[in-house]
């Protein structure tokens, strides 16, 4: 999606689903999000949870309009625009319109081929950005300084999301056309394996690991104090989805079709997938599992959501039911609180998803994928688009790794990142938001205040 | 003279017991939530794979006051309406009690009750 000013007619159909995927991928963080992480945290932090995510919403969408969509979506060049796009090119929207000062149609709208213009991608596109910064919440859970979160959602857009979905979605680094396109063959990311999940999932890590363990964990038990919101946020988070990948092939034609239906069936059989794993490992299959195996298959599916026929979605939806399902048991193993999982469910689920892309990709039964990529390993096409996938896939998780620790270091030393054990143990809702989520007998009004 | 009969139930056993009490010529009873263990030790939950052991189960606690003499078969009608005869079902214990005065009159003694 290269920003080049060209002849341009509005095609209304494709602009209305653009819009409405727009607004169902903003639902998918508030509420889904929010609510599917505030049911697995603590009774005396899901407002902190809640909020984090809602204020992510508020700070990173109007940083998108400012310079984010410029970093973003800004021409791409061999030079160091292939990383990230120019801040000032379309800082506040300027000069993003549709029609010339002279009454002659250009545009710089990255699908005017298909009619849709650039504010709507615009809209779409900042929805995404926001959901990026939120799904990292779920690994800092109960300690992370509200403040330093907030410092820690401008810059960390900045530096590390704005630049990568510069190199994948608008022809730099990892795109089409761009330097790995050149050398080995197109990176396969429709909706966002890398630019989202990998890179959220990294993030997480690198948080968990800088900001260490919640007091007690994992001796004390920490269960979700409210799996029905769970449910309802992972089951919001479905529909929302259809948004996030049909809605990122840019119209309503037969490939968005094609991603809806693979969107669908990967997710049924990665909750299927998770159950039965659960079962034989624990004995119960559980509504937590349910809800896991859901966003676990909703991830791995996104990179492929295009690029692969009915049997390729089932593959990558089961791989990823099963896969996340044993992951979430690795930071009890190397000792790291990633509190929500983001790590086992983003990192592993996008990986997985990438990767699998390499064995999978077809463009039989109306499948697509990008100039200059090729078909996976298991469908004639050899080697090269695997090799294409690791890269990709390594790139965004070093890449948001690496840059997370810096960023989050230094807000660590300016300011300080987590709340001390007082604020932590005592309930971080009250401490911090001044509120109380339920009325429980231990947080009744005794008086008002005039 | 007064007793306190103090029950600790399951939860799921409370319409039963509290349509006996009624039956047994109880006019006001106290219910509260409660949580605690006895020989069952608790449950194990599991959440993503981790293992969970839940100590304090829920239990419902029923306090009703009755006059010396009906505390016996108000214990029985009680036991009657909880018994499931799985590990868990639950205590029934009697306290001798002071005094009991009503608040809307300041009776006190068996009036009160």
């Amino acid at each position: 999606m290269a920003s080049t000013a060209s002849a341009f007619c509005l095609n209304t159909g494709n602009n209305a689903w653009m819009l409405t995927s727009a607004v169902i991928v903003l639902m998918m963080t508030v509420p889904a999000l929010a609510f599917f992480y505030g049911g697995m945290v603590r009774a005396k932090s899901v407002l902190n949870m809640l909020m984090m995510n809602y204020i992510a919403a508020g700070i990173v969408g109007f940083v998108w309009l400012l310079w984010g969509y410029s970093m973003a979506f800004g021409t791409a060049t061999t030079g160091i625009n292939q990383f990230f796009g120019n801040p000032f090119q379309f800082f506040g929207l300027q000069g993003l319109v549709e029609s010339a000062a002279d009454g002659s149609a250009s545009s710089f709208s990255p699908l005017a081929t298909t009619g849709v213009p650039a504010f709507t991608v615009v809209a779409f596109q900042v929805t995404f950005a926001v959901i990026t910064v939120a799904l990292i919440t779920g690994a800092i859970a109960d300690r992370m300084k509200f403040g330093a979160w907030i410092a820690f959602t401008v810059i960390w857009a900045t530096i590390v999301y704005f630049p990568l979905a510069h190199m994948v979605w608008a022809g730099g680094f990892l795109g089409v056309g761009g330097f790995i396109s050149q050398h080995l063959s197109t990176p396969i990311d429709f909706a966002g394996g890398t630019v989202v999940h990998i890179d959220a999932g990294a993030a997480g890590l690198a948080l968990a690991l800088l900001l260490g363990k919640r007091k007690g964990w994992p001796k004390e038990p920490m269960r979700p104090h409210n799996l029905p919101y769970v449910m309802l946020g992972a089951a919001l988070l479905w529909v929302g989805w259809f948004g996030f990948n049909a809605g990122s092939e840019g119209a309503a034609d037969g490939t968005a079709s094609r991603a809806w239906l693979n969107t669908f069936v990967a997710t049924c059989v990665a909750m299927i997938g998770w159950l039965a794993t659960e079962k034989l490992r624990d004995g119960h299959a559980t509504s937590l599992g349910a809800a896991s195996g859901i966003v676990a298959g909703l991830v791995a599916i996104t990179p492929a959501a295009s690029s692969v026929d009915t049997w390729g979605a089932m593959v990558v939806g089961l791989v990823a039911g099963v896969l996340c399902a044993i992951a979430i048991g690795i930071k009890y193993k190397f000792g790291f609180d990633d509190a929500l999982d983001v790590v086992g469910v983003h990192l592993v689920g996008g990986l997985t998803g990438t990767v699998l892309i390499g064995f999978l990709a077809t463009n039989n039964q109306g499948a697509w994928y990008p100039t200059g990529a090729k078909n996976g390993l298991l469908y004639g096409g050899g080697f090269t688009q695997l090799i294409t996938q690791i890269v990709a896939a390594l790139f965004a998780l070093v890449f948001s790794f690496v840059l997370t620790w810096v960023i989050a270091s230094i807000i660590k030393a300016v300011r300080g990142i987590r709340f001390s054990q007082d604020v932590e143990v005592g309930g971080i809702d009250l401490a911090v938001h001044g509120e109380s989520a339920y009325d429980t007998i231990g947080a009744r009004i005794s008086s008002e205040v005039e | 003279m007064t007793k306190l009969v103090t029950a600790i139930i399951q939860p799921h056993r409370l319409d039963d017991v509290k349509s006996a009490l009624e039956g047994a010529g109880v006019h006001g009873l106290t219910v509260s939530e409660a949580s605690g263990y006895g020989r069952q030790r608790g449950h194990t939950e599991v959440y993503r794979g981790a293992e969970y052991t839940v100590d304090l189960v829920p239990k419902v606690r029923v306090d009703v006051l009755v006059a010396d003499e009906d505390s016996a078969s108000i214990v029985d009608a009680i036991i009657q309406a909880a018994q499931t005869g799985k590990i868990g079902d639950g205590k029934v214990w009697v306290t001798p009690v002071d005094d009991v005065a009503r608040v809307r009159t300041g009776e006190h003694g068996a009036v009160a009750l």
